[in-house]
C-alpha cells in the first residue's frame, strides 16, 4: 500500500510556504533599482499590467498542476503527457543550479550580522596602513563599506583568471547556511511547515521597523521626492516594460518546480485560485514597500554624502585662504566661491583638482542593484544611524529570512521529485537524500568562496536560469493548454476547487501568456546576439572601483553549458520517450 | 577668548617644555606669534631668554610636542582632529582587537545550536521510525492472538485437541469435498 503524502497543516502554511519563497531578495534589491531606472513612480504602471497578464495566470497554472498530480514536477508533466518528462527534469536541473550559488549570499548575510556585533562596525572606518599613519592604501582610494565588501568579505581577485585560494572563512558561513537549510528541510513538510511561519514574517517586522526609522532620517524625503516622481516618458522605452515582464516573472519563481512541489502537499480541495492571487498581490505589494524603504535609505544616504562633501569642501577652501571659522557655510559656498575665484585666481587654480563639485542629484543617481545595494549601499547608511549595531543585525537577520526562505523552496523543488521516485524512496530515507542534496551543494558551491568566486557567482546569477526558465514556463503553458486540453484542465479545477476559471483564466492562458513569453524570449536573445563578447565587472584595486573586462574563452564555454543543460533537457526527454516506445512496440509486435 | 600668546605659553610651561640642556623657566615672553589669522591659525616660535634673540631649534620644539601630543590636546579639549600640528603627522591609536574575533565566537553559537538541532531531529525521527515499527509488529502479534483465540470450541482449543490423542473421523475428513466449489 502506498504511503499517504505528507500534507500542509494548515492551507496558512502553504501560503505563508509560497510568500517565503515567492518574496526573497530581488524584491528589495532588483525592484527598487527598476523604479528608479525606467521612472520612478510611473514604472507602477506596466509593472501592475504585467502582474495581471503574465504573473498571476503563470501563478495559479503552476498551482493547480501541482494540487491536480500531486506530485513534484519531473511526476507532474510525466502525467500531463509521457513526452513531457524532460520538463521536470529541466526544472529540477535548474533548481539545482540555483541553490548552488544562492545560498552563498546567505552565508554573505550571516557574515556580515556576525560582524554586527562589533562596536564601532568594522564597516564604519578604514582600518590603518602598517605605520599607522594614515588609512590602508586601499580603502582610502575607495570607501570603508567598499573596501569591507571586495577585500574583508570576498577578498577579490582582480579578474576571473587569477582563481586564488578559497577562503576559510567564507567556507564556513557557507558551511553553516547550509546546515541550516538541513536543519529546516529535515523533516519535509513537517519542518517546513513551522519554519516559514518565522521566514515569511520576519522580514515584514524588520521592513516595518525600517520604514519608520528610515522616515525619520534626515534627508530620507529628498530620496523619496527625488525617486517616486514619475517620470512618464520612460513608459514609451520598450525596455521598462520588458524590465516590468522579467522582474513579475522572476520574482514570482516560476518554472523551478518549487510551486509545484508545495502545491502537491495540498489538500485536493484547497481553493489555490484564491491563493495564487493572494500570494501574487502580497509579493508585488512587498517589493513597493521594500523600494520606499530603500530609497528613503537612499536619500539619507545620499544628503549624507553631500553635506560632508560641502563640508570637507569648506574646511580646504577655509584653511587654503585663512578665512574665519564658521563664514562659510552650505548657503554662501558658492558665491564665496566665485569671490576667491575673482580675488585670487592663481591660488585658487592650484586648489581646483581637489575641490569635488557637490552635487545632491549626482548622489541620488547611482542607481545600485543587487549584492552592490544589499551589502554596501545599506550598511553605508546603517553606518551613520544611531545605535548601528542594532540595525545591522535586524538588518541581516531580515537578508537571511529571505534567502532562507527562497532556498526551502528551492530545495523542495529538488527534493519532491526525488522523493516521489519509488526506487530512490525505497533505498534511502528523507533524511539521507536531504543530507545528500545539501553536501553536494555545499561542496560544488565551494567555488564560489574563492578569491575569483564572486565573477563566477555573477556568471550563475546572470546566465544560469534566465532563458531556460523562460522556455521551460513557455512548454508548461503550452503543454496545459494544448496538450492536455484547457477543457480537461477546467473540468479538473471544478472537481477540485468547486467552480470553474472565468474567461480571464482561460484566454491569459492559452493567449497572452504565451505570447509575452514567446517576445521575451526574442527580446533576450536579441540582446545576447547584438551585445556581441559578454563582459563582466571586475574589482580594480589600484584605482579603487569596478572595471569592464571581457570573459575568457572557458567562462563563456561554462556559460553555453549552463544554458544548455537544461534546456536540452525537454527535447531530449520527449526522444527518449519517444525512443522508449518505438522498443516497448518493437517488442511487443512479435508477440501479437 | 584669551590671547593665543598666553594660551601657548600656558601650554608650553605647564607641561615643562624646556630643553634638555636649559632648566630655565618659561615665561610668556618667551613664545612668540605671528601670522595670526581669523581662523585661529598662527606661527610660533620659542625664545631662549638665557641666551636673547636665539630661539630654541624647530626639531627641539617639535619632539617636544610630538611627545606631549595628548596632553596638549586636552588642555584644549580638542582633538588630532581638530588641532592640528603642520609637518608633525599623527599617529593614529590603533582599535581596540580582542585576542579572538568577535564573529568567530557568534559563530559558533549559532554553528551549535545549528548542530544540536540537527541532530535532535534526526535522533527523535529514529526513535519514532522505531516505535513504529515496534507497533506495527506488536498489532501484528495482537492479530494472530486474535484468530488463535477464535479457534476455541466447546470450551477446548483447537489446537489441544489436535494435540491430544484424538483419531480424526475418516468420514468427516472428506466432507468438504463433497460440496461443489465456488
Amino acid at each position: 500500500m502506498e504511503k499517504s503524502r505528507p500534507l500542509w497543516d494548515n492551507p496558512l502554511q502553504f501560503v505563508f510556504a509560497c510568500i517565503s519563497y515567492a518574496v526573497g531578495l530581488g524584491n528589495v534589491w532588483r525592484f527598487p533599482y527598476l523604479c528608479q531606472m525606467y521612472g520612478g513612480g510611473g514604472f507602477l504602471i506596466p509593472y501592475f499590467i504585467m502582474l495581471v497578464v503574465e504573473g498571476m495566470p503563470l501563478l495559479y497554472l503552476e498551482l493547480a498542476v501541482g494540487q491536480r498530480m500531486r506530485r513534484g514536477s519531473i511526476g507532474a508533466w510525466k502525467m500531463i503527457s509521457p513526452y513531457l518528462c524532460g520538463v521536470g527534469v529541466a526544472s529540477v536541473v535548474v533548481s539545482f543550479f540555483l541553490s548552488m550559488y544562492y545560498n552563498v549570499i546567505n552565508a554573505w548575510a550571516f557574515w556580515y550580522l556576525f560582524h554586527s556585533f562589533q562596536d564601532p562596525l568594522p564597516w564604519a572606518s578604514c582600518p590603518l596602513n602598517g605605520n599607522r599613519t594614515g588609512d590602508e592604501a586601499e580603502c582610502a582610494r575607495t570607501s570603508p563599506t567598499q573596501y569591507f565588501w571586495y577585500r574583508r568579505t570576498l577578498n577579490i581577485a582582480p579578474s576571473l583568471e587569477a582563481a586564488g585560494a578559497l577562503q576559510w572563512e567564507q567556507a564556513l558561513c557557507l558551511t553553516l547556511a547550509w546546515l541550516l537549510v538541513y536543519l529546516c528541510i529535515l523533516r519535509g513538510t513537517e519542518s517546513t511547515g513551522k519554519v516559514v511561519y518565522v521566514t515569511a514574517s520576519l522580514p515584514y517586522c524588520v521592513l516595518i521597523i525600517y520604514l519608520i526609522r528610515g522616515l525619520t532620517l534626515h534627508g530620507a524625503v529628498n530620496g523619496l521626492i527625488y525617486m517616486f516622481t514619475p517620470k512618464l516618458e520612460q513608459l514609451a522605452n520598450p525596455k521598462a516594460w520588458i524590465s516590468a515582464a522579467t522582474q513579475i516573472f522572476f520574482s514570482l519563481g516560476l518554472g523551478f518546480g518549487s510551486l509545484i512541489a508545495f502545491a502537491s502537499y495540498n489538500e485536493p480541495s484547497n481553493n489555490c485560485e484564491r491563493h495564487a492571487v493572494v500570494v501574487s498581490l502580497i509579493n508585488s505589494a512587498t517589493s513597493i514597500f521594500a523600494s520606499i524603504v530603500t530609497f528613503s535609505i537612499y536619500g539619507f544616504k545620499a544628503t549624507f554624502n553631500y553635506e560632508s562633501c560641502m563640508s570637507k569642501v569648506i574646511l580646504l577652501l577655509t584653511n587654503a585662504f585663512d578665512l574665519e571659522e564658521g563664514s562659510l557655510t552650505a548657503d554662501n559656498l558658492g558665491a564665496v566661491q566665485g569671490h576667491l575665484q575673482a580675488a585670487h585666481p592663481q591660488r585658487y587654480a592650484e586648489l581646483q583638482p581637489q575641490l569635488k563639485n557637490c552635487s545632491l542629484e549626482a548622489e541620488l543617481d547611482t542607481a545600485v542593484q543587487g549584492t552592490g545595494l544589499a551589502f554596501i549601499v545599506y550598511s553605508e547608511a546603517i553606518k551613520n544611524m544611531e545605535v548601528p549595531q542594532l540595525y545591522s543585525v535586524l538588518y541581516f537577520v531580515m537578508l537571511l529570512m529571505l534567502g532562507i526562505g527562497s532556498m526551502l523552496g528551492n530545495t523542495a523543488a529538488i527534493l519532491t521529485p526525488l522523493t516521489d521516485s519509488k526506487f530512490i524512496a525505497s533505498h534511502l530515507s528523507k533524511e539521507v537524500v536531504s543530507g545528500l542534496v545539501c553536501f553536494i551543494n555545499c561542496i560544488i558551491g565551494l567555488i564560489f568562496t574563492m578569491e575569483a568566486g564572486n565573477y563566477w557567482f555573477d556568471i550563475f546569477n546572470d546566465y544560469a536560469a534566465t532563458l531556460s526558465l523562460l522556455l521551460i514556463v513557455l512548454v508548461e503553458t503550452i503543454a496545459v493548454c494544448y496538450v492536455y486540453g484547457i477543457r480537461r484542465f477546467e473540468k479538473d479545477l471544478h472537481t477540485m476547487i468547486g467552480h470553474k476559471p472565468s474567461w480571464y483564466w482561460k484566454v491569459m492562458w492559452a493567449f497572452a501568456s504565451p505570447l509575452l513569453i514567446i517576445s521575451l524570449f526574442i527580446f533576450y536573445i536579441t540582446d545576447y546576439i547584438l551585445t556581441g563578447t559578454l563582459q563582466y565587472q571586475a574589482w580594480d584595486a589600484a584605482q579603487g572601483q569596478l572595471v569592464t573586462k571581457d570573459y575568457p574563452g572557458y567562462a563563456l564555454a561554462v556559460i553555453g553549458l549552463l544554458v544548455a543543460a537544461s534546456t536540452m533537457c525537454i527535447p531530449l526527454g520527449a526522444l527518449l520517450t519517444l525512443a522508449r516506445r518505438r522498443l516497448r512496440r518493437g517488442r511487443a509486435r512479435p508477440v501479437a | 577668548m584669551l590671547s593665543s600668546a598666553s594660551q601657548m605659553h600656558r601650554m608650553l610651561s605647564k607641561y615643562g617644555l624646556v630643553s634638555k640642556q636649559l632648566w630655565e623657566i618659561m615665561l610668556i615672553s618667551n613664545v612668540l606669534l605671528c601670522n595670526v589669522t581669523d581662523r585661529v591659525s598662527f606661527w610660533f616660535v620659542v625664545t631662549d631668554s638665557a641666551k636673547n634673540v636665539t630661539t630654541v631649534a624647530g626639531s627641539e620644539v617639535e619632539a617636544a610636542i610630538r611627545m606631549n601630543r595628548n596632553r596638549i590636546n586636552s588642555a584644549f579639549l580638542l582633538s588630532d582632529k581638530t588641532l592640528q600640528f603642520l609637518k608633525i603627522s599623527s599617529t593614529i591609536a590603533p582599535p581596540v582587537e580582542p585576542s579572538t574575533p568577535v564573529w568567530l565566537i557568534v559563530f559558533g553559537v549559532v554553528l551549535c545550536l545549528t548542530v544540536a538541532g540537527i541532530v535532535f531531529l534526526i535522533v527523535t525521527g529514529i526513535q519514532r521510525r522505531k516505535k513504529q515499527n515496534k507497533e506495527s509488529s506488536e498489532t501484528e502479534d495482537l492479530e494472530e492472538k486474535c484468530e488463535v483465540t477464535v479457534t476455541i470450541e466447546n470450551g477446548i482449543p483447537c489446537e489441544t485437541l489436535d494435540l491430544k490423542a484424538g483419531h480424526i473421523n475418516g468420514v468427516y475428513a472428506a466432507d468438504d469435498e463433497r460440496f461443489a466449489s465456488l
